[in-house]
């Protein structure tokens, strides 16, 4: 209880006790926690706030395509889609970085070292990202000059946030990697604690390469990708793959040895084809022609540990019948398999060659393979860790078969991944419609342009999208009315499953 | 059960994920020091600064089977020749601008952004602008209020009034125009210029 009383002591009284009120009313019961897992839960409920915003401004961004003067010059499409893509990716971040606390003491077999800084760093960085999206919201944008870019906004989409903000990040992110070797070192160090440590380090250190202004644009966007690739396609791809080991070790009981050896093998296979995959960004942006051949070549062997990834998971799961202690999270491992594969790997893959890509390349194309990416790599895994973190927190309830009110987690789990398939169907859609009307024909003027954006296949997409959308958000509500209520007034512990070797 | 192999044994998968990772990164740095070279403005990928006092074009080189930049003679911009430095300040004001009011979230640049608003990389070429003469003025009029000028090609998707001043709307402009010289092996493809429309 000790560690309790410490992490609490940064917060004003009120917001404590408020917090207290909410875990009552919750049913949770902090004393199940270890000190990593009490900040892990504070990162997954801001997670999952992020989540709602970007499923908000998501909507809004989308009804905008329908309705052009739907908040016209109050909130523009602008704003909505920048508050939507920097939700998106920060929801994710705090996933991960709860996701490392909560397995950081069971994997280093220590307590975290330096929680109260970790805690800290959790409340700084929430109240950075308030700051940024408020003047996001009221201020938008400002005069062009380096005060806009300092204070306001960079500009730069995914990372737009202001450059205070960005060194506040690396703040942030330093004392969490402080945290995480100096537990590890202090405890100690396994394959999964060396993998997880080395892509912190890369994951960390790529952020600076997006911390500069550069006048020439194709500079700006070669260090640009630096950050954004690196970051999605590379780095949380392989923080993904230790989430995913240590949790088939955990709700699986998969041998440690297996699980480790097919980690040091997808990263070979995610950085061998990850790193230099990154030149298919770079074949129109001024780069020399050389990246069209290295960039189209890599970037085609990127879905192969992707694939890897599916059979690991299928295999170990069909293995065990299936037989695990968190039904839920089970489903959505099992969704996050599938999904990276075929949002990353085969949406990706399926417009990545430079033949292709010069029509593709700036369509409702990314935005397709984007959704179902997004979701199926990171958003589907964070969840998973949801209900294994919610497993706990409610004094290690049974998860298994005949739980009270399962409708709701297969539900949410439904009309999630319809919603998301839905969207990302009626944008591929779009996309091609846009490949062939604006770029084919139209030569990407600003006439073909809105030809393409007039053609009707292109309005019945967006309408699709805006109702797949709708699907997408009910699942969303049914998800955290499931995470607030699942395995309430259970009595039933978990099931203990055997750890192989 | 038998020992497990060498090929598939943890320490073997180790050794393979460094040097994978270690080799791939150092081929990385190699080509991104040699990308910059070749692509600092100045070069012949990116033209200096002062390219705004050119005339440029973008056509279809049989040779090379692509489309590509054409730098002509000179065509002054705004009426005025910029020497290097000064073509630099006005097109870093502009580049500035696109930043401050976020173009990239609705707009693409060299095919990069959001999707709800036309690609800019060859804007300044753009036949929207009815004719080189007018071309100046019309964008900037455009710049500094969208909304009275829309160009919504009947699709009522208006540009939101931005508040871009006189002086942030010339480097916007000569930021796109900068831009337009940039060799990008041929995005987009099948472009057909204002240059082409006066012909």
């Amino acid at each position: 209880m000790s560690a309790h009383v410490d992490t609490d002591k940064e917060n004003s009284p009120s917001m404590s006790d408020k917090l207290d009120t909410f875990k009552a009313w919750a049913q949770v019961d902090d004393s199940t926690l270890n000190g990593g897992q009490k900040l892990a839960v504070k990162y997954f409920m801001g997670a999952v706030i992020l989540f709602i915003f970007q499923i908000l401004f998501g909507l809004l961004a989308a009804a905008q395509f329908i309705f052009p003067g739907f908040l016209y010059e109050f909130l523009d499409f602008s704003v909505n889609r920048m508050v939507h893509i920097n939700a998106m990716i920060l929801w994710m971040l705090y996933g991960f970085i709860g996701c490392t606390y909560w397995l950081l003491e069971d994997e280093s077999g220590t307590e975290v070292v330096g929680l109260k800084f970790g805690v800290l760093g959790f409340w700084l960085f929430s109240a950075a990202i308030t700051v940024v999206v408020l003047v996001y919201l009221f201020i938008q944008t400002g005069a062009g000059n380096d005060t806009t870019l300092w204070l306001i906004n960079e500009g730069r989409e995914y990372i737009e946030a202001p450059r205070w903000a960005d060194i506040g990040i690396v703040v942030v992110m330093l004392i969490f990697f402080y945290n995480v070797v100096m537990t590890f070192s202090k405890g100690h160090w396994s394959g999964i604690a060396g993998v997880l440590t080395l892509d912190l380090v890369a994951l960390a250190g790529l952020y600076l390469a997006g911390m500069f202004y550069m006048t020439n644009i194709t500079h700006e966007q070669f260090w640009w990708w630096w950050v954004i690739h690196l970051w999605v396609e590379a780095t949380w791809e392989v923080l993904v793959g230790v989430i995913m080991a240590w949790s088939l070790m955990k709700i699986l009981g998969v041998r440690r040895k297996i699980v480790q050896t097919w980690l040091y093998i997808e990263v070979a296979l995610m950085f061998g084809s990850g790193i230099l995959g990154l030149g298919h960004h770079y074949f129109w942006i001024g780069t020399p022609e050389y990246w069209l051949t290295i960039g189209g070549f890599f970037s085609a062997l990127e879905p192969i540990p992707l694939v890897a990834m599916v059979v690991h998971a299928v295999y170990d799961s069909g293995e065990r019948s299936f037989k695990n202690m968190n039904h839920p999270a089970m489903a959505w491992l099992i969704a996050h398999a599938f999904g990276n594969f075929f949002g990353a790997g085969v949406w990706g893959f399926m417009h990545t060659l430079p033949q292709i890509n010069l029509y593709t390349h700036g369509t409702q194309w990314s935005a397709s393979h984007g959704h179902l990416a997004f979701f199926g790599a990171y958003a589907t895994i964070n969840i998973a860790f949801f209900y294994i973190a919610i497993q706990h927190w409610r004094g290690n309830v049974w998860m298994g078969g005949g739980l009270q009110n399962a409708w709701r987690w297969k539900w949410a789990l439904a009309l999630l991944n319809i919603g998301v398939l839905g969207m990302t169907i009626a944008l591929l859609i779009a996309g091609y419609e846009q490949s062939f009307i604006e770029r084919a024909i139209g030569g990407s003027t600003w006439g073909g342009y809105f030809a393409a954006q007039s053609h009707p296949s292109f309005i019945s997409a967006m309408n699709w999208r805006m109702f797949f959308g709708c699907i997408t958000a009910a699942g969303l509500a049914l998800l955290v009315w499931d995470l607030l209520t699942i395995g309430q007034g259970e009595t039933r512990k978990a099931e203990v499953i055997p750890q192989a070797g | 059960m038998s020992e497990t192999p060498q090929w598939a044994s943890e320490s073997f998968w180790k050794k393979v994920a460094v040097w994978v990772t270690a080799g791939s990164f150092l081929i990385l740095v190699v080509l991104t020091f040699d990308t910059l070279k070749q692509t600092s403005a100045g070069g012949n990928r990116v033209p200096a600064y002062s390219v705004i006092n050119q005339n440029i074009d973008y056509q279809f080189d049989k040779k090379l089977n692509k489309f590509m930049p054409i730098i002509g003679a000179e065509e002054l911009l705004f009426g005025q020749k910029f020497s290097e430095q000064e073509a630099e300040e006005l097109v870093t004001l502009g580049k500035k601008t696109t930043q401050a009011k976020n173009c990239m979230n609705c707009h693409t640049l060299l095919g990069n952004g959001a999707y709800y608003a036309p690609d800019l990389t060859k804007a300044w070429l753009d036949q929207g602008w009815l004719t080189t003469e007018l071309r100046e003025q019309q964008m900037l009029k455009f710049l500094m209020d969208p909304e009275k000028n829309a160009r919504t090609f009947g699709t009522n998707r208006k540009m939101p009034n931005l508040g871009i001043t006189a002086d942030e709307a010339k480097g916007v402009v000569a930021f796109l125009k900068w831009m337009s010289s940039i060799d990008t092996n041929g995005f987009p493809y099948n472009f057909t210029t204002i240059e082409a429309e006066d012909e």
